[in-house]
């Protein structure tokens, strides 16, 4: 044959996914080719494009004899497949600048109106989902992916499950986020908060996710140990239940396959309600319950102790989840949603303040006999802080969603403070400290390229966190006052326009916070980029990373 | 103590664990959502509320795509300085026809649920323009480009069957009319202008046995039923542009229900 000795034939396996693709790609040509709209044309040819890429990549593999079927296990040690949870981890740091920095260009457009430059691509309607898209989905979700496909492994003992689907996972997800990104900027979206993606992009993400469940169970199949690590609890639980919200909060009825644009099933009052139930929960679920797995594996490995109490998990574990679900009409106050619902939200919203301040204990205490390590790591004081600041913002979420407080903070700047706390403070340092943690463990060396500029990045980004939040308290509460403000005649004492430029100062400050954590993100990306490329190799004993390991 | 063994069982079995996740997290959602469904308190009772008509559909759509959303709420609460600013508290009525609803979470800008009426066109369409030109202080991004760009919504019938579909009662009358009435309603002289007023603001009489009334020819007797505003959105007789169609769904905002004939009392929930 003629065939070079090093080219094997694809497996039935690679045959198929090739298959797969091939026909997304032809299916996607079709579409493209009656899209009434151009941007969906656009991406037709983006899923097009994904799809021919995706055969080349897999008979690339092929061509280059690739193991198809790597040993679970070499000299008795488990045969991890860290390539998909590197591209993440890489995906997750270039999403995270890349969001920051709509985050705040779209803060500068709030102080400085012109900004917006008349464009329809880049004017604030269109980039306030963008950013958040970006830094919720794409890097968070990014960071999910590469922890929890890092963890799954580590604590089974267990190579990922699957040889081409965990593949399928990180950039099948991957596309999702460009496809949804680029529909925002070409006017494409559902036009619910947090869920704008439109029908297809919905549609490609459900198939994802389906695939993300099946090889995190099935990698939780082949462990070693009786017990399932309490992180994966929490990583199994978010991966459900966003399934369930994305499933329920975008039931939508396409205006035919050949446009992007769709109605929802729901309408009104129920849509509302549907609506926060997800809205809530993608918080609950993404951005709490996956990151407390996080926190779960990371703190405890860091620190070199074992987590504080485990029947405290158990109970947080449940006893979060439970009460979660329920806190969604909250952001329903006193709207046209019957109030015996938003009485539920705000009961149980309170209520939630107590797994989540467990969940903190567990996580702070497990520095028990550790905190001297705190003077000389800088990547566990980031996770430290992370948990702090997460217990501050699970205080005043409780707080914000009793109805009188309510009342006064609900569509003010307070809200966004709020939110920042927690995103900036919580998911963001949780989600630095485990990049800082992961990247001398995947990349074999001995630790990063330099703690100082680690340092750098803590206490910029924590100074801007400080001076985005404390802004946004006295913008949001001088608003809310503002609004209600009586003459002593009984007038209205401020017209709108009246506090909307009371807002500026503010603004200001807030963008210049934004700004400082923009700035300790790119310390960040130069020190991972350095660590990767000239970071100090660890011990060979240490590495274990064998010479058959597929190359990725 | 035993307790706590117990709950191996989950930790030992992944999809044992899976299925009481889903279990504790239906629990909530389940109780909340559903009974907005069945519960008849949960949408108040009122007069005027008609599906949007398709040059409203299309500036509803126009809406949703700029993220006007993102800075305003569309949704007064039943509070003292909120009904001052904005008018009437909002009613769940109000939106039941609305995909995806828009009440909005963040106001940047004032709340538009009843801003139909408050401004003229004109005011409107140079506040889209150039937000400035009209509120010095506004920080509100400037839109020319709706002004100039051609209404392009040639599917606008399958957007009708679409929401048709989820519930909105569009007729077949409506969906086959659906350009026509596009069009129409930018122009009050447009030969279709009476047909539009007609499908949307009229509606068979029933009388008290639940029977359509019938007029002296033996046809249903038709009532005036709910308003329509026909007219040159954007003063521009030229074209049919996204100004005429985003006008038009701002003009109607808060405008449908009459609330001269509202019973609060009778729709306490």
């Amino acid at each position: 044959m003629s065939i070079p000795a090093t080219t094997r034939s694809m497996s039935a396996n690679e045959v198929a996914w090739s298959i797969a693709a091939a026909a997304l790609a032809v299916f996607s040509v079709y579409v493209a080719s009656q899209a009434t709209d151009s941007g969906y044309a656009f991406h037709a040819y983006v899923f097009a494009i994904a799809g021919i890429a995706a055969v080349i990549a897999i008979g690339k593999r092929a061509v280059a004899n690739v193991v198809v079927d790597p040993p679970q296990e070499i000299d008795s040690k488990p045969n991890y497949n860290m390539g998909p949870v590197k591209f993440s981890t890489i995906a997750a740091m270039f999403w995270g600048v890349a969001g920051f920095l709509v985050g705040l260009i779209i803060a500068l457009q709030l102080a400085w109106p012109a900004l917006n430059f008349d464009l329809p691509w880049i004017q604030f309607g269109r980039l306030r989902p963008l950013h958040t898209s970006a830094v919720i989905f794409a890097f968070g979700g990014n960071v999910l992916l590469a922890t929890s496909f890092y963890v799954v492994q580590r604590t089974s003992q267990a190579r990922l499950a699957g040889d081409l689907s965990p593949w399928f996972v990180v950039l099948g997800y991957n596309l999702f986020i460009v496809i949804a990104g680029t529909g925002y900027l070409l006017g494409i979206t559902q036009g619910k908060e947090y869920a704008e993606p439109e029908w297809y992009a919905d549609l490609w993400l459900t198939i994802v996710w389906v695939a993300y469940l099946l090889v995190f169970l099935a990698t939780i199949w082949k462990r070693k140990e009786p017990h399932i690590y309490v992180a994966n609890w929490f990583y199994l639980a978010f991966i459900l239940t966003i399934a369930v919200l994305h499933l329920g909060n975008n039931s939508t009825i396409p205006v035919s396959i050949f446009s992007p644009k769709s109605y929802i099933v729901w309408s009104g009052v129920q849509d509302a309600m549907f609506q926060w139930w997800y809205g809530h929960n993608a918080v609950g679920f993404f951005l709490t319950a996956g990151f407390l797995a996080i926190m779960y594996y990371f703190v405890p490995k860091r620190a070199n102790r074992p987590v504080y109490s485990y029947r405290l998990s158990i109970v947080h574990f449940w006893a979060l989840i439970f009460l979660y679900i329920w806190a969604g009409p909250h952001h329903l106050h006193y709207t046209a949603l019957p109030d015996w619902a938003q009485t539920l939200g705000m009961t149980f919203s309170i209520m939630l303040w107590m797994p989540s301040w467990g969940g903190m204990i567990n996580g702070l205490m497990t520095l028990s006999g550790a905190w001297d390590k705190l003077r000389t790591d800088p990547v566990l004081r980031m996770l430290v802080v992370s948990v702090a600041f997460y217990g501050m913002s699970t205080f005043e979420g409780p707080m914000m969603s009793i109805k009188a407080v309510n009342s006064l903070s609900h569509y003010t700047d307070w809200t966004v403070g709020h939110v920042h706390s927690g995103a900036l403070g919580w998911v963001g340092f949780v989600s630095f400290g485990a990049i800082y943690c992961l990247v001398p463990w995947l990349w074999n060396k001995k630790g990063l390229w330099s703690d100082k500029l680690v340092n750098w990045h803590f206490w910029i980004a924590t100074l801007g966190i400080v001076l985005y939040i404390s802004a946004m308290w006295v913008a949001g509460i001088m608003q809310g006052l503002m609004w209600r403000a009586y003459t002593a005649l009984g007038f209205l004492e401020y017209s709108f326009i009246e506090t909307v430029e009371a807002m500026h100062p503010f603004y200001a400050i807030r963008a210049l916070g934004g700004g400082m954590f923009v700035v300790g993100s790119l310390i960040m990306a130069y020190n991972i980029y350095m660590t990767i490329r000239s970071g100090e190799a660890a011990e060979p004993a240490a590495t274990a990373q064998p010479a058959m390991a597929p190359a990725e | 103590m035993s307790l706590w063994h117990k709950h191996a069982v989950f930790e030992k079995n992944s999809i044992l664990l899976a299925i009481g996740i889903v279990v504790v997290i239906a629990i909530g959602g389940l109780v909340e959502i559903a009974p907005l469904f069945y519960l008849r308190s949960t949408i108040e009772q009122v007069k005027g509320v008609r599906p949007y008509t398709p040059l409203e559909l299309a500036g509803r759509a126009i809406y949703v795509r700029e993220g006007c959303y993102n800075c305003h709420s569309q949704m007064i609460r039943p509070l003292r300085d909120e009904v001052e600013r904005y008018g009437h508290y909002s009613l769940a009525a109000e939106s039941m026809f609305d995909k995806p609803f828009q009440w909005g979470s963040k106001r940047t800008g004032p709340d538009l649920a009843r801003v139909g009426g408050k401004y003229s066109d004109e005011w409107q369409l140079r506040h889209l323009v150039n937000p400035r030109e009209v509120v010095p202080q506004s920080i509100m991004p400037g839109y020319p480009y709706l002004a100039k760009a051609e209404l392009d919504f040639r599917d606008i019938a399958n957007h009708l069957k679409a929401n048709r579909m989820g519930g909105v009662p569009y007729t077949d009358d409506m969906i086959a009319n659906a350009l026509k009435d596009m069009r129409a309603q930018t122009n009050p002289d447009d030969a279709g202008a009476a047909d539009l007023e007609k499908r949307y603001t009229m509606k068979p009489e029933v009388g008290a046995d639940g029977k359509p009334v019938l007029d002296k020819d033996g046809k249903p007797k038709m009532v005036k039923v709910s308003n329509i505003t026909i007219r040159d959105f954007d003063g521009n007789p030229q074209k049919i542009t996204e100004a005429d169609a985003l006008i038009a769904y701002l003009q109607v905002l808060g405008t449908m229900v009459d609330f001269k004939g509202y019973d609060a009392k009778a729709n306490y929930r």
